[in-house]
This record gives structure tokens, sequence and C-alpha cells, in this order.
């Protein structure tokens, strides 16, 4: 019977070790990474109240269906636009080469207008149905432009009645270029010359598809992490995580022998089930968010000296072994879900009230507290107990008491 | 066994607290904080040259700019004349004024890549400032109404003012060696909260029990004593582990990290202190205290 007990916790212990060793690096790999792990830009925009245009919910509204048009326009993978309190927008564009030109595209107004001779606005970019970059055959760059049929009456209008004469194009009140009219050009179609590359545009062409923001939009806050830098801290992250458990491990084999090997082996569980919970929840690992891991590991370990210190306590007062486990566990509960209690109300109000990365550390943190109590707790004992009905070790010592 | 009398000695571990405390107080009266741009708005660039350069050198190529005053920092540890990794952190600059100085470094000191770069706007960096303080007020009023209702008021005011204790400690130190503080700075701060309670009650808990089944002859400050030696191998153990944790984020973390972790090594190490040297002491000596006056009051009333 006892060999039977034995065989089934060795299983469970071998179980546990297999699937670790198995899972943990594509585990960990397949959690969505922030952009302080895999490098890009972090951009934070606000709409500004201008004296031509107050911001109010319907523009901020479009402001940010637009600032999604534009990303999704140059074409970047997995970006993310969120609108945070009332006139705010977060735009995340992971591993993005020339972050300067994408954040100077988003916060552009590009208001495209059209003027006679004397100044006056005929119509705008609104009365646009595409916009394209071409090459033309004289190897100028050019945008193709083509009016919707509102704008087709408007520009037939404009360039009938300034033949021989000049007409604007301006860009946020920026002249683009003013040609002369040759003639009235009523089928809808007209490029805008002056673009130096084919590059810049197609940029105008991105921003005059996109139209143009209702309000002024301002970058409050930028940042940006080059790849390099990303992987460097992933990398120092990884070996830190591994020196941090491994002195943990150690520790714990010293001083506690035969239970701290199961509070090791729920260790390896209780790593592996955070990172598959950070999964499922798509959650997304920030640097702060690693060193949130590391922490909790710690004090997933509290909960296991927390009882083995009180299962030597009781067993040096004479109980027998099983009764002074059990004890330790039963005692030991209240202590546990107290300390947790008050540490993950610390946590609640950093994720309530923090954001961004620290966001991401009190979502490992505190998703890390909850489960450690389970595997520190539930699993520990459950093993344990298993490991004592086995009645191989009988000595108090082999458990650390 | 015999064990030593903390809480008979408590007034000398209240003297070593305030005697750590106060050279950090002074500091950050006389000299304040190294506020980094997420508090105060400004730009940061992080760039690794292509070869080793200098202050001076990163100085003058931004003199140019009017922008000599910005603070320089070597990344690599010790003190050396020239490294290839340089941060520059400057009042905050527009994206034109930005690709303007990268570009004018570039030729002046040769190539680089850009590991980072940020910009901060002065309304958020006040905005963080006021969520940090309102973030660690409010998880106090949690803390203070949870633990009155598991425990009693005292112990909650006990726990906080240990707590108070470690902030000043870590805040203190910052301040002393004029270490950067960041957004990851306010998450530290919080953690050690978190940690710095739960330490805590685990002896507060162990004071509770006791509480319960303790003789009429066993003053206030012998059971404390008792509890805090009942639990004191835990929170030695405890504080190693995460010690443990800590320590390997500083020393193989990276460069991101390091200001974050030293910041909480020093909290949890003032953390572990305070729950055994400070919290409980001051709840024995407020009870103390009410026991005098209460007897005070009665023999007043007898005469």
């Amino acid at each position: 019977m006892r060999w039977g007990n034995l065989t089934k916790f060795s299983v469970v212990v071998l179980g546990i070790l297999a699937v670790f060793g198995y899972y943990i690096s594509p585990l960990a790999t397949s959690i969505k990474q922030g952009l302080d792990l895999q490098g890009g830009t972090h951009v934070v925009l606000e709409a500004v109240d201008t004296p031509e245009a107050k911001v109010d919910e319907d523009a901020v509204q479009r402001v940010v269906k637009i600032i999604e048009k534009r990303v999704n326009e140059i074409g970047l993978t997995e970006p993310i636009i969120q609108r945070q309190g009332e006139r705010r927008i977060i735009v995340e564009l992971p591993g993005i080469s020339e972050p300067e030109k994408a954040i100077e595209m988003l916060g552009k107004t590009a208001l495209l207008e059209f003027q006679d001779e004397s100044g006056k606005t005929v119509m705008t970019g609104k009365d646009l149905k595409d916009a394209k970059a071409q090459i033309e055959q004289n190897k100028n760059n050019v945008v193709a432009l083509e009016f919707s049929a509102e704008g087709a009456k408007l520009f037939g209008d404009l360039t009938t009645k300034n033949v021989s004469k000049h007409i604007s194009i301006l860009l946020d009140k920026k002249v683009l270029t003013n040609p002369v009219v040759n003639e009235p050009i009523l089928g809808g179609k007209a490029v805008i010359t002056g673009s130096r590359t084919i590059e810049e545009a197609q940029e105008l062409a991105i921003l005059l598809r996109s139209g143009s923001l209702p309000v002024k939009v301002d970058v409050l806050e930028m940042r940006t992490v080059g790849p390099t830098l990303g992987q460097d801290s992933k990398e120092k992250s990884k070996i830190a995580f591994a020196i941090g458990v491994g002195a943990i491990i150690i520790f714990m084999l010293l001083f506690y022998r035969m239970s701290g090997f199961v509070a090791n082996i729920t260790l390896l569980l209780y790593v592996l089930m955070l990172l598959f919970a950070l999964k499922m929840l798509n959650a997304t690992l920030t640097l702060p968010g690693i060193a949130g891991i590391i922490l909790s590991i710690g004090m997933a370990v509290d909960a296991n000296v927390l009882i083995f210190e009180r299962f030597k306590e009781e067993y040096r007062a004479g109980k027998t072994l099983r009764a002074a486990m059990d004890a330790g566990f039963s005692r030991a509960f209240a202590t546990i879900f107290d300390s947790n209690l008050t540490t993950l109300l610390a946590v609640a109000v950093l994720f309530f009230l923090g954001t961004g990365p620290i966001k991401g550390f009190a979502i490992t943190l505190g998703l890390g507290i909850v489960l450690s109590m389970f595997t520190a707790i539930t699993v520990t004992r459950f093993m344990l107990k298993m490991l004592m009905h086995t009645n191989v070790f009988k000595n108090g010592k082999i458990f650390g008491a | 066994m015999m064990k030593f009398d903390i809480i008979g000695k408590r007034y000398w571990f209240f003297a070593l607290s305030a005697f750590v405390m106060i050279p950090g107080l002074l500091s950050i009266a006389l000299q304040g904080f190294n506020l980094g741009i997420d508090f105060t708005g400004g730009t940061l660039l992080d760039l690794k040259f292509a070869r080793p350069v200098s202050v001076t050198e990163v100085r003058a190529a931004l003199q140019e700019y009017k922008l000599e005053n910005s603070t320089i920092q070597l990344s690599a540890s010790g003190q050396i004349e020239a490294s290839p990794n340089v941060f520059i952190r400057t009042r905050e600059l527009s994206d034109d004024e930005r690709r303007t100085v990268l570009s004018g470094m570039e030729k002046s000191l040769g190539n680089f890549d850009t590991l980072r770069a940020e910009k901060v706007g002065a309304v958020i960096g006040s905005e963080l400032t006021r969520n940090a303080i309102l973030a660690v007020v409010v998880s106090w009023i949690f803390m203070i109404v949870y633990i009155t209702y598991r425990f009693e008021f005292k112990f909650a005011v006990s726990g906080i003012l240990a707590i108070v204790h470690d902030l000043i400690v870590v805040i203190g130190v910052f301040s002393l060696l004029q270490k950067e503080i960041d957004a990851s700075f306010i998450a530290a701060i919080l953690t050690i909260v978190g940690y710095s309670i739960n330490d805590t009650i685990v002896i507060f808990d162990r004071i509770r029990e006791n509480l319960k089944t303790h003789s009429k002859t066993e003053s206030f400050s012998q059971l404390v004593n008792r509890s805090i030696w009942q639990t004191m191998t835990r929170s030695i153990y405890t504080v190693l582990t995460v010690v443990f944790a800590t320590v390997a984020l500083y020393l193989f973390g990276g460069e991101t990290t390091k200001n974050f972790s030293l910041a909480l090594l020093i909290g949890f190490m003032s953390g572990a202190y305070s729950s055994i040297f400070n919290a409980s002491p001051i709840w024995v000596t407020w009870k103390e205290y009410e026991d005098r006056k209460r007897i005070a009051a009665k023999t007043g009333g007898s005469k």
C-alpha cells in the first residue's frame, strides 16, 4: 500500500516537472509582450479647443475613428487605439521602425482646402472620394484625387470660373500647390503635384483618404523603446527570473527539506498557472509585470513558510506528523488570508488608479497572490498528505521540523 | 530559552528608526528629489553611440541648441570617462526640435542607435503625482477599514504608522542618493505598502491568537514579546526570499528596472524591520497608556 502511495506521489511530481519543462518556454513566449519588451511607440494624444473648433464628444469619437484609419493605412501589425477619459487617445504601435513619421501623421489635422484666386475656400477634403499616390510619366510624384459627386460639381465650377487664373490647394493652411487653370475640369479628378518623394506622396494620400481631424490634436506623451533595448530587457529579466527562483528553491530545500521540496514543486505549478492565466486573460506582459511575477513568487513562498513554521511548532509540542501538519495548515490559513487580503487591497488600488505598465504590474501581482494561495495551501497540502500516507518518511526532521 | 526583550527595549528601536529617517527627511527638505520626466515633463533620450563618448562631448553638441543645461548621464556603472550609452534628460522638445537635435548629434558625435525616446507633457507629470498620492492614501483608508474590521482600530493605526516609516526610509534614501524617481517608483511604493502591511499582519495575527488564551499574570509587553518571537523565524525567512528575488532583479535585471528594484529592496528590509520593531511596540505603548489612564481614572474615582 505504502509503495503504491509513493508511486502516486512520484507520478504527480514527475507530471508537474514534465509539464513545466515542456510548456514553460512556449507558454511564456506566447503571452503578448508590452512595448517595453518588444520595442515600439506609445503615444498619448489629446484633443484641444481652438477658437475655430471646440472639443465635444462627437469630435473626439471622430478623431478616434480617423486615427484608427490612419494607423491601419500605415499598415502596422496589432496597433492599439484606445480612448482614455474625455479627450485623450492612447495609440500603441508595436515594432515600428520610424516612429517619428507615424506620430507626425497621427497628429496632423490634414485639413485640405481648395481656394480661388481671392483666397475664398470653395471646397474641402470632405468632398474627396479617394486619394492615391502615383508616379506620372514625367517621373513627378503626385497624389491623384477623385472627388465625390458633389465635389466634382464644386471643382467643375471652381475651374470654370477661374480659367487662366491661379487656384490654391492648401493643407493645414499651407499652400501645397497653386496651379494655373488651363481649362475647366469636369471629370471629378485632379492631381496634387509637389511631393518630393513617392513616400511623401503616399503619406499625403493616406492623410487625405482618412479625412481631416475635426479638432486640433496635441501629442501629450510619447515613448519609444528601440527593439535593441526591448530584446536586452527581455534577456535580462529571464536571467533575473531564473536566478531569483533558483535561490528561493535552494533556500526552501535547505530549510524545509521534504516539505520544501513539495513547496518547490507547487511553486513550479504556480508559475505555470500564472502564465497560463495571463495568456487566457489576454494580458500584456511588461517589464514591471515581470517584476510583479518575481515578487509574487517570493510571496507565494511566504504562505508555505508560515505553514511549515506552524507545523514545526505543533510537532515540537508533541503532535504526530500528520496531526501537526493538519494543525499547521488550518492555523496558518487565517494568517495567510488576512495578510494576503490586505496586500490585495493595495494591489486593487494600484489597478484602478494606475495606468499602462503600472496596471500591468498590478494585474500580475494580484493574480499571483490569488493563485499562490491556491497552490501554496491546497496543492501543497494535498501532496504532503500523499507523501505522509506513504509512511516512508517518519521522522519530523525530514519535513524540516 | 531566554529571548531578547524587544518590547522592553522598544524606545531604542524607535530611536534607531528616527536615526535612519532624519537624514532622509533633511535631504528631502534641503535638496528634494531627482524627479524624472514622468513627473516634471520633458524629453528623455537614451542613445547608444557607435563609439564611447564623454559627457563633455555630449554637452558641447547640445550647446548648439541651447540645451547645455540638460541632465547627461553615462549609463555604464562606475566612474568612467566615456561610454557609448548616454541618457539625456531635457526640457520638453517638439517633434521637430528633437529631430534637429538628434541629426545634429549624429553629425558631431557619430552614428547612434536610439534605445529609448520619451516625451512627457507637464500636464501628465502633475497628474501622475496627484494620482500617486491619491493611490497611497486610498490604499491606507482601505487597510484601516479592513484591519479595524478583522482586528481593531489600534492595530490598524500602528500598522499604518509602520508603513509611513518604510515610505520615509525609501524616499529618504532616494533623495539622499539623488536616484531618479519615475513612474515605476510609484508601483514600487505601493508594493512596499502591500508587503509591509502583510508582514505586520502576520505578527498582529499571532498577538490576536495569543490574546484569546493569555493569562492575567502575563502583561501586554510579555504577550507581544512572545508573539514576535514565535513569528521571528517566519519574518526572517520571508524577507530573505523576497530579498533573493529583488537582488536578482537588481543585479541581473537590466538598466530600466534598476531603480525600481532598489526601491523594493530598501522597502522590504525596512518593512521587515518596522513590522517587528515598530508596529507591535507602538500598539503595546498605546495599550499600556490606555491602561494607565483607566487605572488612574479608577483610583481617582474611589477617593
